[in-house]
This record gives C-alpha cells, sequence and structure tokens, in this order.
C-alpha cells in the first residue's frame, strides 16, 4: 500500500439504498435515520398524489367511493382531489372514453404538470369495455395517452382503485432521479404533451397516436395447422 | 280516458281533413299507436295536450325509428279450370315488390294531472333520403328539446320548428347518422377474443387495410 499510515483512508459512505432494511433499522434504533434524497424525495410524492378531480361514467361513481369515509382514500394521502388539471399529479381517467370526449381528456392531461401519471380505470378506459364494437367509443385510452396502471373491472371496487394506487406509489418509490433509469418527467426524450386528435367525418383523425399504440398481433394468426 | 281507438275516432272528428291512422302492435304488450300526418300533427298536439278529458301534459319519450326499404314477395293463388274437365289447377303467382323505407318519430305521452297515458303517437317521413323533414313538437311539449335533436342526429329526421336543432350526441364535423340501419362504421377494428363472425370478419379487413400489421401477421406466420 503506497498511501502514508498518518494520511487518512476515505471510506465513501454506504448509500442509503445499498444497506439491507435490518442495517438500516439496526441503525435507527441507535437515533440515526438514514436516507436517500432520492428516496425521501419520493417518498414525499408517492404519498400526496393530487388525482384530478374528473369522471367520465360509472367508474367515476366508485373513485366518489373510494373518497368516502369507508374506503378513504386519505389514507394514502390521494384525498385532495383538484378541480383544476394545473394543481393536479394523476389523472384517473374513469369510465367511457367516447370519441367525442377523447380530445378534451388528451387536453387536459397536456394541462397537468410533471410529474404526472395516469391510472386507466375500468374496462372502458382499458380497451372499450362492452361498447368496443360501437362508434362513438374510444377503444382504450391507451392510444392516445401513456396509462401507467391499468384497473380491471366493470366498474372496479373502491378497493381495487386503492390497489391500483398502491401499486402506483410502488412504481413512484421505485423512480431514479438521474441515470439511465430516471423517472420518465426527466428524461428529455419523453415527451410531457400529445397530440390532440382533431374530429374527423367518423372517426377521431388520426384514430390512435402512433408512437403510443399499434393494432396487437393476433395471437395465432392465420391459425397454425398443426399438420403442417 | 277513452280507449286508442276512441281517441281515433275523436280526432276524425275534431281534425276531419288529418289522416289519422290507428297502428296496432301484435306483439303481447299491446302497445298501440296512432299515426298522425305531418301536416296536422302540431296542430293535433296541442288538442291532445290541452284538450281537458286528456290533458296529455307530458312528453315522456321520444325516439326514432328506421324502416329500410324492403323487399315484399305477394302470392296470388288462381285456380284455373282444367279444360278436360278434371279438377281445378291451382297455380302460385308470386310478385316481388319494394316497400320504400321510411323514418319515423315515436312519442310518448302521459298526463300528469289526470294520472294516465301513455298515449304513443307515431309521425312518419316520406322516404329516408331527401323528405325527412317532420314537425318539431318542442313547441308543444318542452321535453321534446333534446331527444329530438337526439333524433336529428343518430337518424337524420329534420324537425321543422325546432328552436335549436344540433347534433346533440355526435360532433359536428360528423357526417351521417348512425343509428340507421345502413350505416357503415370506422373500419377500426383489431384482433379481438370475440365469438361474432361479423366482428372477425371486419377485424380481418382492418388487418388488410393497415400495413404495418398485415407485415407483422406475414413475420408471424
Amino acid at each position: 500500500m503506497s498511501t502514508p499510515a498518518s494520511t487518512p483512508v476515505y471510506v465513501p459512505f454506504p448509500a442509503a439504498g445499498e444497506l439491507s432494511d435490518a442495517d438500516r433499522e439496526d441503525l435507527r434504533r441507535n437515533g440515526i435515520l438514514l436516507t436517500s434524497l432520492e428516496e425521501l424525495y419520493n417518498w414525499g410524492r408517492s404519498n400526496s398524489i393530487w388525482p384530478l378531480q374528473f369522471g367520465l361514467a360509472c367508474c367515476a361513481i366508485e373513485m366518489i367511493a373510494a373518497a368516502t369515509a369507508r374506503f378513504d382514500i386519505a389514507r394514502f394521502g390521494a384525498e385532495i382531489f383538484r378541480p383544476s388539471p394545473r394543481q393536479a399529479d394523476l389523472m384517473i381517467v374513469s369510465g367511457t372514453v367516447t370519441k367525442k370526449m377523447a380530445p378534451l381528456v388528451v387536453r387536459l392531461w397536456n394541462q397537468m404538470p410533471e410529474p404526472k401519471y395516469c391510472i386507466a380505470m375500468g374496462a372502458c378506459a382499458i380497451s372499450g369495455g362492452p361498447f368496443k364494437q360501437g362508434y362513438n367509443v374510444l377503444k382504450g385510452i391507451d392510444r392516445f395517452l401513456p396509462v401507467d396502471i391499468y384497473i380491471p373491472g366493470c366498474p372496479p371496487r373502491p378497493e381495487a382503485l386503492l390497489n391500483g394506487l398502491i401499486k402506483l406509489q410502488e412504481q413512484i418509490k421505485g423512480e431514479h432521479l438521474n441515470g439511465p433509469r430516471s423517472a420518465r418527467h426527466l428524461r428529455d426524450d419523453a415527451p410531457s404533451e400529445y397530440p390532440i386528435p382533431e374530429y374527423g367525418t367518423h372517426d377521431l383523425t388520426p384514430a390512435q397516436n402512433p408512437a403510443l399504440w399499434s393494432a396487437p398481433a393476433p395471437p395465432r394468426y392465420p391459425p397454425v395447422d398443426p399438420t403442417a | 280516458m277513452d280507449t286508442l281507438e276512441q281517441l281515433r275516432d275523436r280526432l276524425a272528428t275534431r281534425f276531419p281533413e288529418a289522416q289519422v291512422v290507428f297502428v296496432t302492435n301484435p306483439g303481447a304488450s299491446a302497445e298501440h299507436s296512432l299515426l298522425l300526418d305531418a301536416a296536422h300533427a302540431r296542430d293535433i298536439a296541442f288538442f291532445l295536450r290541452d284538450d281537458p278529458a286528456l290533458r296529455l301534459d307530458y312528453c315522456s319519450n321520444a325516439t326514432g325509428i328506421d324502416w329500410p326499404e324492403k323487399e315484399i314477395t305477394d302470392v296470388v293463388k288462381t285456380s284455373v279450370p282444367d279444360p278436360a274437365g278434371g279438377p281445378a289447377k291451382i297455380v302460385e303467382t308470386k310478385s316481388v315488390r319494394v316497400q320504400p323505407g321510411y323514418l319515423e318519430a315515436v312519442y310518448h305521452l302521459f298526463s300528469v294531472a289526470l294520472k294516465h297515458g301513455p298515449v304513443v303517437i307515431r309521425l312518419r317521413t316520406a322516404n329516408r333520403s331527401d323528405a325527412v323533414t317532420l314537425p318539431s313538437l318542442t313547441p308543444v311539449w318542452r321535453s321534446c328539446d333534446f331527444q329530438e335533436r337526439e333524433i336529428f342526429d343518430l337518424f337524420g329526421i329534420v324537425f321543422a320548428g325546432h328552436p335549436d336543432l344540433r347534433r346533440i350526441l355526435m360532433w359536428d364535423e360528423f357526417k351521417d347518422h348512425p343509428m340507421r340501419k345502413d350505416y357503415v362504421e370506422p373500419a377500426d377494428y383489431e384482433w379481438e377474443p370475440t365469438a361474432h363472425d361479423e366482428v372477425l370478419d371486419k377485424a380481418k379487413a382492418f388487418r388488410a387495410s393497415v400495413p404495418s400489421v398485415a407485415a407483422r401477421k406475414e413475420t408471424a406466420s
């Protein structure tokens, strides 16, 4: 070792994220609370998600029920439904998105400040649901918006919405502030605003955002001939 | 209240120049209705609302029906006497006639004051293409306002005298009337797990029309 014995050796303190929970609990018992800025930041964000106060159909009734005392979304810090997109962090697309409503939903999303998240609540918001084969219902909001959490159900119970919210909190807690795996809102290449579709003569133009969505390939089409 | 037949006779005496046709409903509900001619429909509607014995002050529902053009085969049996003196032959002659299509607006009327109803009245357009104007009954019953706009939007019946006839459900740029039987929906059917052949055929047509999806089908197979 070339370093003289008199010079103090710099030992980097382990980052909070590299300590095991048991080690950290041991330190906490001795009066030392360890965390990282990233962890603290994500902890604060994930426990104060302010949803946008808007509903589209019957799923909105379940969303309202989740805010009442019985289910109490306030336990997760998401009780402050904001009537303005400028103050909201989370868009819960709760219900059937008609083609007439879809440009307005995208416009609301564009007006929300980053960081922002999107939950597609219920069968209609995911895929069009029972109205999928209709002429007037958008076949899933993920054709125009980046959806973080899908909550199936018709409509999902308030517990399912709370579960989806917890999943979103887990996603937020796992986000990084820098580096290649940084959060979406910190990356330059990830857009914050999405193009708003226009009303066409029979459908929206474009009918979907090609950067976000393309038609799924059928699982086995044409049908596989087992004898071939 | 009188029966619907009696009501028809009252209207016939009150409006002698108007044509009021009694339309029977052969179904189990036997919800018969009166077909009014468009020229006198609003006068008759005012009468139905204001007559002290009827006082049909509430139009609960207005809806549209599309009756597309229909081919009807008539079979006429004629007995031809055998010149040899045998039993007469029965000859069937079939003739095909085309019943022209039309659009209908149906109104369900109740009396809140006298607690009776419903009285169902119908208005019929001349055809489905160019003569689709009917008199609006919104001046008689205000509740018809949005519902007539909906009929205009989805069926394409033009209500003359409506205070604000615009599309209500579809956007203003929308063309055609989606609840008509011959409306062609936008072809945006991707694959979906369904047992309905009609939907699967549409999905196949959609796949063929989108190059990227068709290319992926090639690589998958």
